[in-house]
């Protein structure tokens, strides 16, 4: 030890930092050291240089700040000594990733350490390449790893070989320059270089297409040989592992192989020999033997085989998933999974087992045989294995609650063949677990439900049985409230009564009692009392005589301090009191809620949208099913705005006040507001909304908070999107523009909704200084794959452009229809635009989304203009 | 890239060792392994060792009171970096003399040294825990050279001034 050495050694920090008993402690040590190393650092002091950097890496793995000994790593790497070095380049590993700018210092330093005389500091320099190269660094020193593949010391050209990977990964285009190196190594006896240079080949297989054919045509062959040679290799102490030779050889070489032999039966065929003795051959009671199994089903599984191998194969995982050692029954289901599609009989044989894995105690093993299982349902077994799981479903860990649930109503949804079924199991679901229903499942139940006429009555009944046992479910509760307030007929008289039901005596008492409960219940939620409320209004005209009884328990939200229900309940309150005559019209049933239209809506919201419509479960399902009396109406009401539609009768209108629920109101109370003509009302509207926008998402978030917090700026933003598509319907278009440009600034927003109900964002295509397109996008009914989109063209210049011209690519998965533009002359300063029609067709429907290419052609002032641009931000599920 | 970072924690979660092989922030770092040692740490005896976090594979070894901790892509092959993990346990082991967590405390440099000849760029780069130790030994008996030199040089300077 360096006799002048003041301060602490790095046994001594660590000893200090360990002898700390609370964390405060353990900061001021730390803080302490810090202080003294900023102070070293600053005095330029050669001789604790090397220690203050390794104090430094252990300070910042207790996760401190080190950015202050950045400098000192290049210091020490740029210093002669090999101990310099050694601790330099830990510490850029350590201290350093490569995305800080002072990397780009060492670069230099990089480059001669490579080509110095001392082969452990090229081994330095290349570890520290390897690990933390930058693209940047990957172009400058590719020359030198290339020249070092081919160094004297073995231990070297492994280590290039690997820099190799990194680089060619960084910089795809420099794959060809190793092509030849790297088939070179393939050659190799020391382990070390054949397995990095094995590895290498797989890597630029990945980047380059012409290393893919060039390995596969001169080495197929080799790598056969050299795999046969290590299987059957005689016993070697130094690579043995529990009696294998080295098992990550093994593994490196099936890899390779695997990737060889796919897609080309010449190569896959070379290779079927050594697979299937290695599939045979291999021990499998220890991990390393498992390992090589593992790989090679893996390898069989990939190429192009004729079958033979691949039951050889099924087999391997058939006992890998019986083994009783968790690990291995893990990789099994990881394994079979990919085995569906590539024969799913032989995956079936094992449902019984992995339905058992299902019920593992290990959450690992519990999700992959989920998924798992999810892949092997079909219509012939989904009946006893739904069955299975929701037995399960009782009994199943918290935690784990939100998988299965999500997997068993994805499922029922999937095979409901029989609506009876699906209810029944929903409701099985709901009563078990409703908490971890999502929004847009019950939903689903409930269009489900109203379009079940015939089972009306034993859904209400059955529902109403489950909410007496399980009040703590919140989907649950809502379902049954709407259900009870839907059918509360049925309820009481028994209609539709089925064979299979055992009869139950409601009185209308019990009825109104059961929402009261649910309106009561703390724990609800927002979304389950403003639900109730309504319940109890349709209720109040189902059974006349609990009418006062009614009236009492809504008048006791009067004083809420939501602000949501505060409202309502005076608003139906006013209704029962001063409006009998209309009540009834009112609170008819609702019509049949559409299915179609509601799956559509489903597949064509984005996630937030889902998300954003979850707390308003009626209104869904109510903009959707309400006649298209006119078509501003009809916009408004998908918006799940509280406005008023003023051109519909009084009873549609208030009908829509019960459907919406959670979208904040417009100052002025929608039931007292005089039917005006329809554009006044809506440029009123527009005069309250528009300013204030922030105001208004405010206030929306408040009402909300109590729900869910992400909501209500969406909400409250669909309500000005559709306001301001209406401000275009109903006004002038220079009116219009500044409208739009409020949106754009906020980005793509739900625009405009089409009769059949469904709203996608629309989008800027492209926006330059001198044009604007943009895209509307509806489906047709009944035909989910194909979107017809009309794009606007707008001129922002002061210029006219003549021979207006719009051309658009896409991808094979997509199909382009144009129509003819509605002109080739588009008008300056935004003063008119072009539309055109475009129709697109995706084979690919909800798996890939909408991409193409366009390119605009025009002239302006006689110069002939050419625009192109690829559009990607295409809204999801086009 | 097979791996993308390796991890070292402690029974109590106290981090002995990280090695990141791919790119993650100073933030995400410490959210890794926040999350990290609070799935794996509670997780029961005797079940699997892997965990699916953030749509990737961490596999977990415990060995005594350390967790070896790697984490790959959910396509590798799980059951190779368990046996990667006992390579690298066995090279300390033999470079140690049976290690122990306080050797790995106290000697963390030398832990990466060692991790640096078995892994580059997430990569395995030597099967041989022979050529491992031998790698690493010689250039500590390089750093002990200088060592002896450097010490040799300032105790003439201390000699010189002391006359």
């Amino acid at each position: 030890m360096n006799p002048f050495s003041s301060g602490t050694c790095l046994r001594d920090m660590i000893r200090a930092i360990r002898a700390c008993k609370t964390s405060a402690e353990e900061r001021a040590v730390v803080r302490k050291e810090c202080a003294a190393i900023r102070a070293s650092i600053n005095e330029d002091d050669q001789d604790y240089r090397h220690r203050n950097l390794a104090k430094l890496m252990f300070i910042q793995m207790l996760g401190y700040p080190t950015h202050f000994g950045q400098m000192e790593c290049l210091k020490l790497i740029a210093s002669a000594g090999f101990p310099e070095k050694r601790i330099g380049y830990l510490g850029l590993m350590l201290l350093l990733d490569e995305r800080q700018e002072v990397l780009m210092l060492v670069t230099n330093s990089l480059k001669q350490d490579l080509n110095h005389s001392n082969q452990y500091i090229v081994g330095l320099a290349l570890c520290a390449l390897g690990n933390i190269c930058s693209a940047e660094m990957a172009r400058d020193l590719a020359p030198e790893v290339e020249r070092l593949l081919q160094f004297r010391d073995p231990n070297i050209r492994k280590k290039a070989a690997l820099c190799s990977i990194r680089i060619i990964k960084k910089v795809p285009a420099l794959a060809e320059n190793f092509i030849n190196c790297a088939a070179s190594l393939l050659k190799e006896k020391h382990h070390g270089v054949l397995i990095t240079g094995v590895q290498l080949c797989a890597d630029l297989c990945k980047v380059s297409s012409e290393a893919l054919e060039y390995f596969r045509k001169k080495c197929t062959e080799g790598l056969v040989r050299t795999l046969r040679d290590i299987v059957n290799s005689p016993y070697s102490p130094e690579y043995d592992i529990s009696g294998i030779t080295d098992p990550y050889l093994h593994i490196r070489l099936l890899k390779l192989l695997r990737i060889l032999g796919q897609g080309d039966a010449d190569a896959s065929d070379r290779m079927t020999d050594i697979l299937a003795q290695v599939a045979t051959k291999t021990e499998s009671n220890k991990n390393a033997g498992n390992a090589i199994l593992y790989e090679c089903v893996e390898t069989i599984m990939s190429i192009e085989d004729d079958g033979g191998l691949r039951v050889l194969a099924i087999n391997i995982l058939g006992k890998f998933l019986s083994n009783r050692d968790n690990n291995i029954r893990y990789v099994a289901l990881n394994m079979l999974m990919r085995a569906t599609t590539l024969d799913a009989q032989a995956v079936q044989r094992h449902r019984a087992t992995i339905l058992d894995c299902v019920k593992d105690s290990d959450a690992s093993i519990r999700k992959r045989a989920l998924d798992l299982l999810y892949l092997l349902v079909n219509d012939n077994n989904v009946k006893p294995l739904i069955k299975e799981l929701i037995e399960y479903l009782e009994v199943s860990d918290q935690e784990f609650k939100g998988d299965l649930t999500a997997k068993i109503c994805s499922l029922v949804e999937k095979f409901s063949s029989e609506k009876i079924w699906y209810i029944d199991q929903m409701l099985k679901v709901l009563s078990e677990a409703g908490n971890f229903v999502k929004d847009e499942v019950w939903h689903a139940l409930i269009v489900v439900i109203s379009n079940a006429s015939d089972l009306h009555g034993y859904t209400v009944r059955a529902l109403y049985r489950a909410f007496l046992t399980s009040t703590e479910q919140e989907t649950l509760v809502r379902v049954a409230v709407w259900c009870i307030g839907e059918y509360g007929d049925m309820l009481v008289n028994n209609v539709g009564m089925l064979d299979i039901e055992d009869p139950i005596t409601v009185t209308e008492c019990d009825a109104v009692d059961a929402v009261e409960v649910a309106i009561k219940r703390h724990t609800s939620d927002l979304t389950t009392k403003a639900m109730a409320l309504i319940a109890l209004l349709k209720l109040s005209s189902r059974f006349p005589s609990y009418s006062e009884r009614i009236k009492d328990i809504i008048v006791q939200n009067k004083g809420n301090v939501v602000l949501e229900l505060q409202q309502r309940s005076i608003e139906f309150n006013r209704i029962l009191q001063k409006h009998p005559k209309f009540r009834s019209a009112l609170v008819e049933r609702m019509p049949v809620l559409d299915e179609a239209t509601f799956s559509g809506r489903r597949a064509g919201s984005l996630p937030t949208a889902i998300s954003t419509s979850s707390g308003a479960p009626s209104n869904l399902p109510n903009g959707i099913a309400k006649p298209a009396t006119a078509p501003i109406p009809d916009l408004l009401d998908l918006s799940s705005d509280d406005v008023p539609a003023p051109s519909s009768s009084g009873g549609d209108f208030l009908q829509d006040l019960l459907g919406v629920d959670l979208s904040p109101t417009p100052a002025p109370s929608g039931a007292d507001m005089p039917p005006k003509a329809s554009t006044d009302v809506l440029l009123d509207l527009l005069s309250i909304g528009m300013p204030l926008p922030v105001q208004t998402g405010l206030s929306a978030s408040d009402i909300l908070s109590s729900s869910q917090d992400d909501k209500a700026p969406f909400v409250n933003f669909n309500g000005l999107a559709s306001l301001s598509s209406l401000s275009a319907n109903a006004t002038s278009p220079a009116n219009a523009a500044p409208m739009m440009d409020l949106l754009d600034g906020r980005g793509p927003g739900p625009q405009k909704s089409e009769e059949n109900g469904q709203a996608y964002p629309s989008l800027v295509a492209y926006e330059s200084s001198s044009l604007r397109v943009m895209f509307n996008f509806s489906k047709q009914r009944g035909s989910p794959q194909t979107t017809l989109i009309q794009a606007t063209f707008t001129n922002l210049s002061s210029n006219v452009y003549n021979d207006f011209l719009f051309q658009a690519a896409v991808p094979k998965f997509l199909q382009l229809h144009l129509d003819p533009a509605s002109s080739n002359t588009l008008p300056a300063s935004g003063d008119g635009s072009i539309t055109q029609n475009l129709k697109v067709t995706n084979s690919q429907h909800g798996k890939k989304s909408l991409v193409m290419r366009v390119r605009i052609a025009y002239k302006t002032n006689n110069k002939d203009v050419l625009e192109e641009r690829q559009i990607n931000n295409f809204p999801q599920n086009l | 890239m097979v791996i993308h970072f390796v991890l070292l924690i402690s029974r109590q979660g106290k981090v002995r060792l990280t090695k990141w092989y791919s790119t993650y922030s100073k933030k995400e770092r410490s959210k890794v392994l926040r999350e990290l040692s609070g799935v794996i740490l509670t997780r029961g005896p005797r079940l699997c060792n892997f965990v699916e976090w953030r749509g990737l594979k961490v596999v977990y070894k415990r060995y005594a009171s350390l967790y070896f901790c790697m984490c790959i892509d959910p396509d590798g092959n799980e059951l190779e970096i368990l046996e990667i993990i006992h390579h690298y346990v066995e090279v300390l082991d033999r470079y140690f003399g049976s290690v122990c967590e306080l050797d790995l405390i106290y000697n963390f440099h030398k832990a990466y040294y060692i991790l640096d000849e078995i892994l580059i760029s997430g990569e395995l780069q030597e099967s041989s825990k022979r050529t491992v130790v031998r790698s690493v030994a010689a250039q500590d008996s390089l750093v002990e050279a200088a060592k002896e030199q450097t010490g040799s040089t300032i105790s003439n300077i201390i000699a010189h001034a002391a006359k």
